[in-house]
């Protein structure tokens, strides 16, 4: 159960690093992955995953 | 591009024209004529600015049109997320050749940031503002964009700070804006009714969802006006943008100027929308067009005697550096900048006296043309302008890669706006089809005044009906274009005697 950053896809922008509540998130040469292990798709937190409600382009955090 | 600044030694102590006409290059793209000179304007300056006000606005390009031909901006890209979508903007998009907002080519970190506005600095003493416009939301990177301002005053404290923000978050920030001295701020408002706002914003991102329709216009156009009205009360100078996109909101700009006008905005700056496929934007791709400068001009018009308007925007990137109407970014890239530069503040004194003892001189002189135009009675003509900045005309025609429109009539030359056009003289030789640009760009205007223009263009002009004018070679530009306008006049009268 976790989101996933597809990478070509991904501008940098790093709007959804701040959003996250686990610190899930990274940036790795310019784009931002996702850390599976520490995902927990925001549930007990928020009502939606914060990274794909954030990101500007469209289908680029979805579920992996 | 280096040759765009203007140096110190072209804008103070050279004040013979003939001794500045006498240093123009011979030859370039074509014949020259060098003839008489003369003096007259119109006062862009204080006007009935209180002082305090004018202290702050009086050398900020953006917030002061007579600033904008002496003074530089630099905006640096620390703020690259976001917290709303428009329909003209897309993120993925960048391009070094692009000037366009939200369009940058290299992140910088707040230390990055910092190093960087030092090192312009000690290049261009013209430096007098930093901004940070993105390529995101300033303020919905608040970290980064405080830290930045923090690191630039420490080192240069008289670079005014300012940024600019889409307003969704800023009723949550306006104390720390006050706090860190920054006090211009730039609110994009596109609508003040949420039905017309949800034809822009698709979507919103507030307190942890994503909004859309018009629930999410009207969340940010409440955030908007209180932020506005914050700002206002804590006595910070706020511009407040304006996209005017064709059947959406160019009648509701109206009402948008009355409101913010209420809200104590200082000035409202109406920008066409920038719309092309290739840019991969909602607007770009469903076909949305933008205004042409005559109905952007036409809107203007109508605000007039509203909140006053910013009519000299260039709609520059979140990286832009240098005078509005050039970009050097290029010229400062990390990599191109030293490890540790430093700043030598006799430089910037020097430059700043020259342009005030500059610009007294061309008010004087502003008055006594406009004294000398005040009785005619005539239509009012557009003149198009090459400048290199120093509030002259100093450039050659084929290098201009912009024209800064000016309206004449007897109450003077107000600057209106500005034509983009680029640069149709390529080493030493004019571009057939680029020069169709030029003129395509200039309609509407009656004449083109230049330092120099070659034969041909000269007479390609002429056939498209804009009179190529290079009497007024390096001289200070409203007072030329009002003494061409009164030797128009004056001609067009005498033909009427001798026809009556």
């Amino acid at each position: 159960m976790a989101y996933k950053i597809i990478a070509s896809q991904c501008t940098g922008c790093s709007a959804c690093e701040f959003e996250c509540p686990s610190s899930a998130i990274k940036e790795k040469g310019g784009i931002f992955f996702i850390d599976p292990n520490k995902c927990t798709e925001c549930e007990g937190v928020f009502d939606s995953p914060q990274c794909a409600s954030v990101c500007p382009v469209d289908n680029t955090c979805v579920p992996a | 591009m280096a040759s765009q600044v203007i140096s110190l030694s072209a804008i103070g102590r050279v004040t013979s024209v003939d001794e500045m006409k006498a240093r123009m290059p011979a030859g370039g793209c074509g014949a020259s004529s060098a003839k008489g000179q003369t003096s007259c304007g119109s006062s862009q300056g204080q006007g009935d600015m209180p002082p305090e006000v004018w202290e702050k606005v009086k050398d900020h390009p953006c917030y002061s049109e007579e600033a904008h031909h002496y003074f530089a901006r630099m905006h640096v890209a620390v703020a690259p997320a976001c917290n709303i979508q428009c329909n003209y903007c897309n993120r993925k998009y960048d391009c070094a050749n692009e000037s366009r907002p939200g369009v940058v080519s290299e992140k910088l970190t707040p230390e990055q940031a910092a190093r960087k506005v030092v090192a312009v600095a000690s290049e261009v003493p013209q430096l007098s503002v930093l901004g940070i416009a993105g390529p995101g939301d300033a303020l919905a990177n608040p970290q980064k964009t405080f830290r930045t301002f923090e690191l630039v005053a420490e080192a240069l404290p008289h670079i005014k700070l300012c940024l600019s923000t889409n307003g969704l978050a800023l009723p949550d920030h306006v104390d720390t804006i006050a706090r860190y001295n920054v006090d211009h701020v730039t609110v994009t408002l596109n609508a003040v009714d949420p039905d017309v706002g949800a034809e822009i914003y698709p979507w919103i991102f507030y307190n942890h969802r994503r909004w859309k329709g018009r629930d999410a216009a009207e969340i940010l156009l409440e955030r908007q006006m209180k932020g506005l009205e914050m700002l206002t009360a804590a006595g910070i100078l706020v511009k407040v943008n304006s996209v005017m996109i064709p059947g959406i909101n160019d009648e509701h700009l109206k009402l948008v100027n009355a409101e913010v006008k209420k809200r104590g905005a200082f000035l409202h700056n109406v920008m066409p929308l920038i719309s092309d496929p290739a840019h991969g934007t909602h607007f770009g791709l469903t076909g949305q067009r933008g205004p042409n400068p005559a109905e952007l001009k036409s809107l203007q018009d109508a605000l007039d005697g509203g909140a006053k308007l910013m009519k000299h925007c260039r709609q520059c990137r979140a990286d832009a550096v240098g005078l509005l109407g050039e970009d050097r970014g290029a010229e400062f890239t990390l990599d191109k900048i030293p490890e540790m530069p430093v700043f030598d503040p006799a430089k910037r004194e020097a430059y700043v006296a020259l342009v005030e003892q500059e610009r007294e001189d061309r008010r004087k002189a502003s008055e006594q043309a406009q004294a000398e135009v005040a009785d005619l009675a005539g239509e009012s003509l557009l003149v198009a302008v090459a400048t290199k900045g120093g509030g002259r005309i100093n450039q050659h025609f084929g290098h201009a890669r912009e024209f800064q429109v000016y309206e004449v009539d007897a109450r003077g030359a107000r600057f209106v706006g500005h034509r983009r056009a680029d640069n149709y003289c390529q080493g030493g030789y004019g571009e057939e089809d680029k020069l169709e640009e030029v003129i395509a760009a200039l309609e509407g205007v009656a004449a083109v005044m230049v330092a120099k223009i070659g034969d041909c263009p000269k007479a390609r002009l002429e056939e498209a009906g804009i009179e190529a004018v290079e009497d007024y070679a390096f001289d200070w530009i409203e007072t030329s274009a009002m003494a061409w306008y009164a030797g128009k006049m004056a001609d067009l009268n005498h033909v009427d005697a001798r026809t009556a």
